[in-house]
């Protein structure tokens, strides 16, 4: 799995940053950003689920692998 | 230092010349049907909005009042997001409804920039505030925020009864931002006459809502000229040596912006801190869980944040149109009701009921789209730590009378009157 943020539908409320600490962070304006290249550890499915479902803005997409 | 020629008498009449705009006739009193008469300023509005917000999601869903000049309410959350995200068709050049429409010529900045701005000159000016509000800076203002919360309930003594609106949640708000700002700690309550002026005398005549709101402007241009003479690492000296596009910003953006930060983040704030105190009062069971279980606490606060979000934005209508049903008219407001939205059962499961681990809560208390709440980060901030200091020094507490509560009329709403039972 894989996380990846719309930069043109974030707004910075930093709820992804919040809940998953340990995929995303923010920028200096408060914006939030993809840790690494977004690969999901094992084990952090449901931190990237909660971050996305939790997006007021809908800003996140899940990549699931096959 | 050189006198900083932006701030001179000049500068006091062009913001006269802002009052020409457009008045309408103040309407109060009860209201015969809230579809085709609301009024959020009314005492049934700010005694319970939700019931009124439930039935006309029902059968309305977008009310029309002729109060105010004219305004539409929508109650659904799909309508309320659509006019956030619609800065095309909707301007946020005044985001407080009241009897008075300020002229289009305010634009771009407005009296409050960056909320009262559209774009594009919106994105710009908000970029020059939004490292101050990240989650790390913020996050040095905790430590203090702690301290403060500690000493105000140290002073309550060993009252049995204690009024934890007036005494607790809205000194917690004011301190931080008059902190940020550089401003005297000690004219906090000053700050609390503003903030009434601004956000709960909107139903009074244009001109005495004019005469009183410029009371706000004379304290800020003394803090402005007190910040010339002596520059230091806060939001006003920032403000004052910020440019944009290769200038110095306006006197207007300057002190628009600090009306802004002062305002918008102290009844909004307060009423956050006082709706969580009320519901965990009425509500032991789920105080005693977030006693014993503080770990939970962020995200209960976010359900109170959904389920009692204290803000309501206005925008006006650009032009004349059909939208969604409904014939709106060229400055007509909108009542931006993100509580309403926040308790749309299309959106949210079990709507009504505050679920404090609710773990999906995609609410809109901070707003959607591009004027996301830029304090949320310090709101968030001081709900936590206001509860947690709250929680941890006076873990048992009830309403000491349910019929002495009262809450706070107009766009921000939360309790004014909060005694509460602390042993």
């Amino acid at each position: 799995m894989k996380v990846q943020i719309g930069p043109e539908r974030c707004q910075g409320h930093g709820r992804c940053y919040d809940l998953a600490p340990g995929l995303f962070g923010d920028d200096e304006e408060g914006y939030g950003r993809v840790l690494g290249d977004g690969t999901v550890p094992p084990g952090k499915e449901h931190d990237a689920r909660l971050a996305a479902l939790n997006c007021p803005e809908h800003a996140i997409d899940l990549i699931e692998e096959a | 230092m050189a006198a900083d020629d932006r701030f001179t008498e000049d500068f006091r009449e062009l913001r006269e010349e802002e009052v020409i705009g457009t008045r309408s006739e103040v309407v109060s009193g009860p209201i015969s049907d809230w579809a085709t008469d609301f009024s959020h300023v009314e005492p049934e509005w700010a005694a319970d909005p939700y019931p009124i917000q439930d039935d006309l999601r029902q059968r309305c869903p977008i009310a029309h009042t002729r109060r105010f000049g004219g305004a539409w309410l929508p109650v659904r959350y799909e309508d309320v997001a659509a006019i956030a995200y619609d800065t095309d068709r909707f301007s946020s050049l005044s985001i407080i409804l009241s009897n008075f429409r300020p002229p289009r010529e305010l634009a771009p900045i407005g009296g409050s920039p960056p909320i009262s701005s559209d774009p594009p000159f919106h994105h710009d000016a908000r970029k020059l505030l939004l490292p101050a509000f990240t989650k790390g800076e913020i996050a040095k203002q905790e430590p203090g925020t702690r301290r403060f919360c500690h000493s105000l309930i140290d002073t309550l003594g060993e009252q049995e009864v204690v009024d934890v609106a007036r005494d607790y949640a809205q000194h917690i708000p004011v301190r931080v931002i008059a902190d940020m700002l550089g401003f005297p700690p000690e004219d906090g309550p000053r700050f609390r006459v503003f903030v009434e002026d601004l956000l709960e005398g909107v139903n009074l005549p244009p001109d005495e809502r004019i005469a009183r709101v410029s009371r706000l402007f004379d304290y800020l241009l003394d803090q402005v000229h007190d910040h010339l003479a002596d520059p230091r690492e806060d939001l006003t000296s920032y403000l004052l040596s910020a440019e944009l596009y290769g200038q110095k910003l306006s006197a207007d953006h300057v002190v628009g912006a600090m009306a802004l930060l002062l305002i918008a983040g102290i009844d909004t704030t307060w009423s956050a801190i006082g709706a969580s105190l009320w519901h965990l009062a009425k509500t032991p069971g789920d105080r005693e869980r977030l006693v014993a279980e503080p770990g939970l606490l962020p995200t209960a606060i976010e359900e109170f944040l959904r389920a009692y979000a204290p803000v309501t934005m206005a925008r006006l209508v650009k032009e004349d149109m059909h939208w969604h049903g409904v014939d709106m008219k060229a400055d007509d407001w909108i009542l931006l009701s993100f509580p309403a939205a926040n308790r749309d059962p299309v959106q949210f499961d079990r709507a009504g009921e505050v679920v404090i681990d609710r773990a999906v809560n995609r609410h809109a208390a901070f707003g959607l789209g591009i004027h996301r709440c830029l304090g949320s980060h310090l709101a968030r901030m001081e709900l936590r730590v206001a509860l947690e200091v709250w929680l941890q020094r006076v873990p048992e507490f009830t309403l000491a009378d349910p019929s002495a509560v009262t809450w706070a009329a107009g766009q921000i709403r939360g309790p004014r009157k909060l005694p509460l039972r602390v042993r």
